[in-house]
């Protein structure tokens, strides 16, 4: 895969779906391309975190520790991102991401994010837009939720 | 050391001023004889004056005129050849020009030898004052500044060097000129010669004291210039400081103000000089005008011939210059006695060491000792605040002890006691009944090892630092050839005339016995367990893996490692590891290497390939012309400029991206920029020559796995492989040497160690791949038992300056482990841990409990956190200076206490 395909993929990408091309063609050139194998974790629940990645291809179980083990809630597929809150927020990793099948991800460095957030403000603008929506969307859920209960 | 410089002169080079001294009469001699055989040649050879009454003369009649003693009586030997006038001439002739060579001669060896002499006592002085700096007490190096030290040894004592030829021979040789001239002066007439006399006595009189000044004003500058020295190196010691606190401007400041006083003095310096060079012209002219007036009334009057006044003129002519000589070697010997004085006054402080105390051991040295023993000991920097206040303690060698306090216990002070580091201003530490501070350097430094805070390391290899503490005495002389032995006894001689001890730093100084080796061959083992001690062996290990060997030194270690790419290849086979290195296939384009490491398929060696050289070089040039690649690199380098054009320009020019990422740097973007719009979209054709070249660098650096850019298809990798082939086969002979090409076969000696195992690149966005193969290799490396031999080569790596190229907590272990090499009786650990987190201090200092107890060997561990003193044997409670508990860690929490207050508080 070369840059400019990756580039189409990181405009599927919700956050970056309304920053423009070039500064897109600028992050997935300073960033670097990781590829997992089938089972290998990306990140350990637990664990300190400074990066954030972006699915390019391949499919990764969400998994959370609980008492009786690991159990998987959630898949992420193409055009997932993950670590964003161990980005923000520095707090450890929040659940554990494992590939199921090959996946290429793309690994934004916590520096890098904030470079390009601080170059490009609209940027930010637009993860915050982003934040916003999942917040709203948790917000709903846990009204259904307690409305179901 | 001698207060005057003409007695340390005359002390330690009698001899040779006496040979020199010689020499110079011996001289006279010729000299005399080139002066008068010219007036012979003229009048007798050419003018014929000898041969106006007899056609031939005798030539060369052996003679003795005993007239004066019995008149009338000449013995003669020998009655001369008769010799004609043409013969004569030819015959003196070469008399002339053989004394002309005998007076070059003299005039040669003479200035060889006083310059040899003054060489050795600059030699000797500056290895005296050397001596001296490792005699210094301890405390000394708290007031000087090693760059003053370093001035003073180097730039201060050079004069001296030159004078000290000098310092004997010439005011005997000038003053025996100037006084021939002055007899003869009185000999014509009294009357002129007490003229002359008195004018030279007011000169030499009033020239000196017009130069006092000079001479002021010249140790003045001496010593601002030793300041200023002192100064830059303060500034490159604290240049973090200075740059974290923006204070550059106070230091520019601070430097201005010191050359404007240095430039004040200098110029003072530059008046004073020349007001007495005016005053001495005058002075030196006003006896011509004396003989001028008072000779020429003695004529006019005819109390005088007119012949002897031309001949006091005459003779006055030899006069001013020895007298002026005279003068200026007076200046001279004020000027370097003085610097000599400055100097030595800086290297005689109070408490120097005694010189035997620091003796070469003849042999192994002896042990420590049983017991020491402190009475009433009393530390105190001022005379007001003691840091030791009586401290009173038995202590057996072979104890294990800690020390525990608070941050101004005295704790460390006492560590530094034990060291003797720091002199106690009262009380006594014995040792079995000896004065500790009596016992000989070696004794120490080979039975006792301390570890202070932080560590010196010399810029030298891992190794050397290591085995620093080994190195007492020469145990095995170096050997050599015939012919360098007898180089080595010249160069041995040499240094014992001028006061150096011949001591040989090529012999081998290790004391492989204290290390608990046998010889340089077993030691390796010895230097992996310390290491391990104070887990460090991973981190030369890397360093080994990082460092290069030479094929040609160690071929074993080569072949070996050239087993294990073997053995890690055959891995690599192996599904776990699919896909995380490329191996490098000479028929294969490496898609994880740049388009230059691809084209050159090998490791540049020296600058002709290296890095950007290589896009300019012109037999790279050739080849890619050759192979039609040139054109199709530079269109490459246009679309890298274009992507980059696109990419950074909307960037900050010091944006950190642009140093990271980008292939043009952020002063060169607008002019890129500017180049791509006056192309207009056109394409290479219409890009000049001159930024074509420019260009051309840019594709070299093209990584394709990682820049992902799309530029190298799979018909550009056909022809780069062409160009690569081309590149291997028409390589002239003289770059050979620039370029070791990668063959799996052979071992690579520019290479590192790891990239030899390797051979290949790990792929770039494989997930921990770098990680995995690093296992991978210290597995396959440890399966071939060549983990040591890895650690043998890390201990190659040069530390530099002050240690400064290992990370603060790599240098502490280091230094660490130079003091645990040694097996010492004793070793003092004076708070040595503390910049380590936590649990490396604990277990750190379990190691080294551990192998003391096991050899019974020990350990006063000055504790940085009181419960490290858990598992020691005996405790020592120290507060404000003084002893306030001791005994077994549970006695003392039995007790209550300081003790259970600091433990708690731990």
């Amino acid at each position: 895969m070369n840059l400019n395909e990756e580039v189409e993929l990181l405009k599927g990408v919700p956050i970056f779906s309304k920053v423009e091309q070039s500064k897109l063609k600028l992050l997935a050139f300073t960033s670097e391309r990781v590829n997992f194998a089938a089972g290998q974790e990306v990140c350990h629940q637990g664990d300190p975190g400074d990066t954030m990645y972006v699915i390019l291809g391949g499919i990764a179980d969400v998994l959370i520790d609980t008492d009786k083990g690991q159990i998987v809630v959630a898949e992420m597929q193409r055009n997932s991102f993950f670590g964003e809150i161990a980005i923000l927020c520095d707090v450890p990793r929040t659940a554990t991401i494992k590939a199921r099948e090959p996946l290429a991800t793309l690994k934004i460095t916590k520096d890098m994010f904030y470079r390009l957030v601080a170059e490009f403000p609209q940027m930010a603008v637009e993860i915050m837009r982003e934040l916003a929506h999942r917040v709203e969307d948790t917000n709903q859920k846990l009204r259904a939720a307690t409305r179901a209960a | 050391m001698e207060r005057s410089l003409f007695a340390y002169i005359w002390r330690y080079s009698r001899p040779e001023q006496v040979v020199i001294l010689m020499l110079v009469v011996l001289a006279q001699v010729f000299y005399f004889m080139s002066l008068t055989v010219p007036k012979d040649v003229i009048n007798n050879g050419i003018q014929g004056n000898a041969f106006k009454h007899h056609p031939t003369i005798p030539f060369l009649v052996w003679e003795l005129d005993l007239s004066a003693i019995l008149p009338g009586k000449v013995i003669r030997f020998f009655d001369g050849f008769q010799v004609d006038q043409l013969q004569y001439l030819v015959v003196m002739s070469f008399i002339f020009l053989a004394a002309v060579i005998i007076n070059g001669l003299f005039k040669k060896t003479i200035n060889t030898q006083k310059g040899r002499m003054g060489e050795r006592m600059l030699r000797r002085l500056r290895y005296e004052l050397y001596d001296r700096i490792l005699r210094f007490p301890p405390a000394h190096f708290r007031k000087v500044k090693q760059a003053e030290l370093a001035t003073m040894i180097k730039d201060e004592v050079e004069p001296l060097g030159g004078f000290i030829g000098d310092a004997y021979v010439q005011p005997m040789f000038l003053g025996g000129q100037a006084l021939t001239a002055i007899i003869f002066i009185m000999l014509q007439s009294w009357t002129l010669g007490i003229i002359v006399i008195v004018l030279l006595a007011a000169q030499m009189v009033i020239i000196p004291r017009l130069r006092k000044p000079v001479l002021v004003l010249g140790r003045l500058r001496q010593i601002s210039a030793r300041q200023l020295a002192g100064r830059i190196a303060e500034t490159a010691d604290g240049v973090n400081e200075i740059h974290v606190h923006g204070a550059a401007n106070y230091e520019r400041a601070d430097i201005s103000e010191r050359l404007g006083v240095i430039f004040k003095i200098r110029f003072d310096l530059y008046q004073k000089k020349f007001l007495a060079k005016f005053w001495n012209n005058i002075l030196s002219q006003a006896t011509p005008f004396a003989i001028y007036l008072v000779g020429g009334y003695f004529a006019i009057t005819g109390h005088m011939d007119v012949g002897a006044v031309v001949g006091v003129l005459l003779a006055y002519k030899d006069l001013p210059s020895p007298i002026k000589e005279l003068i200026d070697w007076d200046q001279q010997r004020q000027d370097v006695q003085i610097k000599y004085e400055q100097v030595i006054d800086q290297f005689q402080p109070e408490g120097m060491m005694p010189p035997d105390l620091q003796a070469v051991p003849e042999g192994p040295p002896p042990p420590l000792g049983k017991e020491l023993a402190l009475a009433g000991v009393v530390v105190s920097e001022d005379g007001r605040v003691k840091q030791l206040d009586s401290v009173s303690l038995v202590l057996p060698t072979a104890a294990r002890c800690a020390v525990i306090g608070g941050a101004s216990s005295g704790k460390d002070v006492l560590g530094q006691v034990l060291a003797r580091q720091v002199l106690p201003n009262g009380g006594s530490v014995k040792i079995d009944g000896q004065d500790f501070f009596q016992i000989p350097e070696y004794v120490l430094g080979a039975r006792l090892a301390y570890i202070g805070q932080d560590t010196y390391l010399f810029p030298l290899s891992v190794r050397d630092n290591l085995l620093f503490g080994l190195k007492l005495r020469p145990v095995v002389p170096a050997s050599y050839d015939e012919a360098a032995k007898l180089l080595r006894d010249t160069f041995w001689k040499e240094s014992e005339r001028a006061g150096n001890p011949p001591l040989d730093p090529n012999a081998d100084w290790v004391d492989y016995e204290l290390a608990g080796a046998t010889g340089p061959a077993d030691l390796l083992p010895c230097i992996v367990t310390v290491l391990k001690q104070v887990e460090l062996d991973e981190d030369i290990y890397s360093l080994g893996l990082r460092g290069t060997v030479d094929a040609a030194a160690r071929p074993d270690l080569a072949e070996k490692i050239l087993k294990a790419r073997h053995a890690l290849h055959e891995r690599l086979k192996g599904g776990a590891y699919a896909g995380l290195v490329e191996p490098f296939d000479k028929d294969h384009y490496i898609r994880n290497l740049s388009v230059a490491e691809n084209l050159l398929f090998g490791t540049a060696v020296g600058k002709q390939f290296d890095g950007d050289n290589i896009a300019a070089d012109p037999y790279v040039r050739s080849v890619l012309q050759a192979t039609d690649l040139d054109v199709d690199l530079q269109r490459m380098g246009l679309s890298i400029a274009e992507t980059m054009v696109e990419l950074f320009s909307g960037l900050s020019p010091d944006n950190p991206l642009f140093e990271q990422y980008s292939f043009i740097s952020a002063d060169e973007l607008p002019n890129v920029r500017l180049l791509l719009q006056r192309l207009g979209g056109k394409g290479i054709e219409a890009v000049p020559e001159a930024d074509r070249t420019r260009l051309m660098t840019l594709p070299f650096r093209y990584i394709e796995a990682r820049h992902r850019l799309g530029l190298i298809d799979a018909d550009m990798e056909e022809r780069i492989l062409r160009a690569r082939r081309t590149f291997a086969e028409g390589l002239p002979p003289s770059l050979h040497d620039a370029v070791e090409f990668y063959d799996f076969g052979r071992y690579n000696s520019a290479a590192t160690l790891q990239d030899n195992i390797l051979f290949g690149r790990l792929v770039y966005g494989q997930a921990q791949a770098g990680e995995r193969i690093g296992t991978l290799i210290a597995e396959v490396l440890a399966e071939l038992g060549l983990r040591d031999s890895v650690i043998d080569v890390g201990l190659e790596y040069n530390v530099g300056v002050g240690g400064k190229r290992l990370p603060g907590t790599q240098r502490q272990k280091l230094g660490i482990a130079r003091a645990l090499i040694k097996r010492p009786q004793l070793v003092v650990v004076n708070e040595a841990v503390a910049m380590f987190d936590g649990r490396t201090q604990d277990r750190i200092r379990d190691n080294i409990l551990a192998t003391a107890t096991e050899d019974g060997r020990g350990v006063v561990w000055i504790a940085n956190r009181a419960n490290q003193a858990e598992p020691f044997e005996q405790v020592v409670v120290m507060q404000g200076g003084r002893i306030a508990a001791q005994g077994t860690p549970s006695d003392l929490a039995a007790r209550g206490g300081l003790y259970a207050e600091l433990m708690a508080s731990a």
